[in-house]
């Protein structure tokens, strides 16, 4: 789906198959149990990013020139994908509950988090309670973009375009 | 305006108008609720808040940008904008005032330490939502030309 995304030289095409993806990728969030992040994918990743994709491509042209292949940049990201998949067959069993990651804080999360917090989603009382910094970090990184948004178009509207 | 350019409608069919009309009020209620239920459901500040903006940027695809910009105008927004993470930062100053740290909820002496702490997850999570909402009506109206 991303690679034809890429490959279509229609923008518009292009945009439609990466609202799929996102679909596709909130589904399988899904099945993997993390609903809330199958939420987030669905709502922002099909949902708002298409918006704004198809707005952005109506104040732009729609088609792209078709540029010959060049094979470097392919080569480049064959081999950090090889790279990137290679620890991938050395990294625990999914749902192993001995693995790392599960040992270390997870088991306060999930016994104690309702006694510490008060809030019975796990997930909410991570993001917000133990992990508080990250998500201020988080709405401050929003908020920023849209500063940047409000700048650089107001700028440019002012300058006549 | 170039042939290839994506001209949208000029807000003249009245399906998806009378259709928005009856989904923009359930889309909202859903989005509120997935705010304020965020703790004890899936969900949270940032997926509401990112529904409750796309159901105003439903209403500016189907009537236009003016509609939007009547119904939020733009002090409101600006206003919003900042208030989210403004809402965030106080509610983690609240700990500090009560002689915790920054973010520490179950110091405040409210009925008890889970109580205190649960709502101030849910001011949290609703100045996140009001943030995310709000930047998202921003862009749209930055972004969007009719």
């Amino acid at each position: 789906m991303a690679i034809a995304a890429i490959a279509t030289d229609d923008l518009l095409n292009s945009v439609i198959f990466l609202s799929t993806y996102s679909l596709i990728m909130a589904l399988t969030w899904v099945e993997m149990n993390s609903i809330d992040v199958g939420f987030t994918e669905a709502s922002v990743g099909a949902g708002i990013s298409t918006v704004l994709f198809i707005s952005t491509l109506a104040r732009t042209k729609r088609k792209i020139a078709k540029n010959p292949v060049s094979w470097l940049p392919i080569i480049v990201v064959i081999a950090t994908a090889v790279l990137m998949l290679y620890p991938v067959l050395d990294m625990p069993k999914f749902g192993d509950s001995n693995a790392p990651i599960n040992k270390h804080v997870v088991s306060r999360y999930i016994t104690k988090s309702k006694e510490e917090t008060g809030v019975t989603n796990i997930v909410t009382s991570i993001i917000i309670a133990y992990r508080g910094y990250d998500t201020l970090g988080e709405t401050t990184v929003i908020f920023t973009a849209g500063t940047a948004v409000v700048l650089l178009l107001r700028s440019l509207k002012n300058a006549g375009r | 305006m170039p042939e290839d350019n994506l001209s949208v409608n000029k807000h003249e069919d009245l399906v998806i108008k009378i259709i928005c009309r009856i989904l923009i009020p359930f889309i909202q209620l859903f989005a509120l609720y997935t705010i304020a239920h965020g703790h004890s459901s899936a969900g949270g500040g940032f997926q509401g808040g990112a529904i409750f903006g796309a159901s105003f940027i439903l209403l500016g695809i189907a009537y236009g940008k003016d509609v939007v910009l009547k119904k939020v105008s733009e002090l409101v927004n600006t206003l919003f904008n900042s208030l989210g993470v403004m809402l965030y930062v106080l509610a983690g100053l609240i700990g500090i005032f009560f002689g915790g740290k920054f973010l520490q909820y179950d110091i405040i002496p409210l009925v008890s330490p889970q109580f205190a702490s649960k709502m101030l997850i849910d001011v949290i999570e609703f100045g996140i939502g009001l943030t995310v909402a709000s930047i998202m009506i921003t862009i749209f109206k930055e972004l969007y030309v009719d």
